[in-house]
C-alpha cells in the first residue's frame, strides 16, 4: 500500500492495484486494509488474525495433525 | 495474506463440525439467523449447512442492502433518469425492479444510467461533466454509508446530489425477533457492518431478548466458529454478545467512520422492501446538506411503490421465513438471467446466491 493524501494505492493481490480512499482509517504503508466500494473501512492486523485462530484452536482442543 | 488460507483449512472445518455435533442439543431444533448476503454466500458456496446436524438450521435474514430498497426509491431514480439526470449506481442496483421499470430498462429507453465502483467515482464523473446533473443512488448498510458521508461533507460539485437509500441493520434484527413463528435461537451478526458500528449496538439482543449474538467474519472457519460459539452459549443456558472476528471488528467499531456518519446523516424511519416501515432504520442527509439531497433538489417523492410482483415471494425470503426453493417461481419463472424479484437480482440476494451455487453443483 502506498499513501498519498487521502488516497492510497492498494494491492488487491496478484498485482491488481487500485486507488482507495483511506481517510476513514489510520493506515500506513504496508498495512492490510479492508476495502468496501473504494473506501478502506478498517485496518486488518495479520498478527491479530493468527492469534485469534490460535485461540479458537485452543478452545476447540485442536491439534495441528488432527484430521489431516 | 497467509492466514486467509488458514481460515479455510478443511481439517479445522471438520474438527469444528465435530465439536458442533457434540455441543448441539439432542432433542430440539435450533435456528440461527444471519443478516448478511456475504454470510449466505460463504455458507452456501462452501456447503456449510451440510456439515451441521439436522436440527441446527441457519437462515438468512434481511442482509442484502440492494434487495430491501423499496420500489418507490427505484421509481424516484427512474423519474430523475427520465428527466435527463445522469444516475450513477452500483452494478447490483441496475436491475432492481421498480414499480414500472428498473434503471436498466430506463437506460434501454435512452436514459443515462452509469455503473460506478464507489461514490467517489460518481463525484469524479460530475466534476468531469459540469454541463450535466449527476445523482448517486446511495444504497447500502452501515458498511457503505460512511463513504457517502465523506463525499457529502467534502463539498461535492453543484451538479451532484444523492438519492440516499441507506438502511441500518440492528433495527431489522429487532424486527425479526417480533416475527412470531420465526423462532430464532441466536444471531450471527454481520462482520463488515460491525467493523463500522462495533459491538455496542448489539448489546440489547442478549440483554433485552436473551438472544445469543456472535459477530462473525466471512471465511468458512469464521462462520463455523460462530455457530459453535452460539451453540455453546445455548448449552450453558447463557445469552452473551461475543466477537468471533476481532481481526476486523473492535468494540468501538470505526470511530472516524461513525463520526462522519453522525455529521452527515440524521436517523429516520424508512421503508424496507417486503418488510414495510421500520422506525429509526434509515439515514437521511442532515438539513445543512439539503442542497445535496436529490429528493429535495428535484422535488421527487414517491410515497408508495409496488414492491412485490404477483407470485414473487421475496417478502418471505427476505425475513428468512422460506428458503428460495420454497418459492414456486425459483429457477422457473425467476432466474439470474431473468430475475423477477429483488432477491434474485443482487449478488447478495439469497435467491441469487442459491441459484448460482445450485447451477455450479449441477455442472461439477
Amino acid at each position: 500500500m502506498r499513501v498519498d493524501g487521502g488516497k492510497a494505492q492498494v494491492d488487491f493481490g496478484e498485482g491488481v492495484l487500485r486507488d482507495v480512499n483511506v481517510t476513514l482509517v489510520d493506515a500506513k504503508v504496508g498495512d492490510y486494509v479492508l476495502v468496501h466500494a473504494g473506501y478502506a473501512i478498517q485496518t486488518v492486523d495479520e498478527k491479530d488474525a493468527l492469534e485469534t485462530l490460535a485461540l479458537w484452536k485452543e478452545i476447540l482442543a485442536y491439534e495441528q495433525n488432527q484430521g489431516s | 495474506m497467509a492466514e486467509k488460507l488458514r481460515y479455510r483449512d478443511p481439517a479445522l472445518a471438520k474438527h469444528i463440525a465435530k465439536k458442533i455435533g457434540e455441543v448441539a442439543p439432542k432433542d430440539e431444533t435450533v435456528k440461527f439467523c444471519h443478516v448478511c448476503g456475504t454470510h449466505e454466500w460463504t455458507i452456501t458456496h462452501y456447503g456449510l449447512r451440510s456439515l451441521l446436524p439436522a436440527n441446527v438450521e441457519v437462515i438468512a435474514g434481511p442482509g442484502c442492502p440492494v434487495c430491501i430498497v423499496p420500489a418507490a426509491e427505484i421509481d424516484e431514480a427512474v423519474q430523475l433518469a427520465k428527466k435527463g439526470v445522469v444516475i450513477t449506481c452500483f452494478g447490483d442496483v441496475l436491475r432492481v425492479p421498480g414499480s414500472h421499470m428498473s434503471l436498466l430498462e430506463a437506460k434501454a429507453e435512452g436514459a443515462d444510467v452509469r455503473i460506478v465502483y464507489g461514490v467517489s467515482d460518481a463525484v469524479e464523473m460530475a466534476k468531469q461533466g459540469p454541463d450535466k446533473e449527476f445523482v448517486f443512488s446511495a444504497v447500502g448498510f452501515e458498511t457503505t454509508a460512511p463513504s457517502t458521508a465523506v463525499e457529502a461533507l467534502g463539498n461535492p460539485p453543484k451538479n451532484f446530489s444523492f438519492l440516499v437509500s441507506h438502511r441500518l441493520i440492528p433495527p431489522a434484527m429487532e424486527l425479526l425477533l417480533g416475527v412470531g413463528d420465526l423462532n430464532i435461537s441466536g444471531f450471527i451478526a454481520p462482520g463488515h457492518v460491525s467493523a463500522i458500528i462495533g459491538m455496542k449496538p448489539y448489546e440489547l439482543f442478549p440483554r433485552v431478548y436473551r438472544m445469543p449474538t456472535v459477530v462473525a467474519g466471512f471465511e468458512p472457519i469464521d462462520v463455523l466458529m460462530s455457530i459453535y460459539m452460539l451453540l455453546k452459549q445455548l448449552s450453558e443456558g447463557a445469552a452473551r454478545l461475543e466477537n468471533e472476528y476481532p481481526r476486523v471488528v473492535k468494540w468501538e467499531g470505526n470511530p472516524k467512520a461513525l463520526e462522519v456518519m453522525e455529521r452527515a446523516f440524521a436517523v429516520t424511519g424508512g421503508n424496507w422492501r417486503g418488510i414495510g416501515r421500520l422506525p429509526d432504520s434509515a439515514l437521511k442527509l442532515r438539513d445543512e446538506l439539503v442542497a445535496y439531497d436529490a429528493r429535495e433538489k428535484y422535488g421527487v417523492h414517491v410515497e408508495q411503490g409496488k414492491d412485490i410482483l404477483l407470485g414473487c415471494e421475496c417478502h418471505l425470503v427476505i425475513i428468512g421465513k422460506i428458503k428460495p426453493n420454497e418459492c414456486p417461481m425459483f429457477m422457473k419463472a425467476c432466474t439470474p438471467a431473468k430475475p423477477v424479484g429483488a432477491c434474485m437480482v443482487s449478488s447478495e440476494g439469497t435467491c441469487r446466491v442459491w441459484a448460482k451455487t445450485a447451477a455450479a453443483q449441477k455442472v461439477s
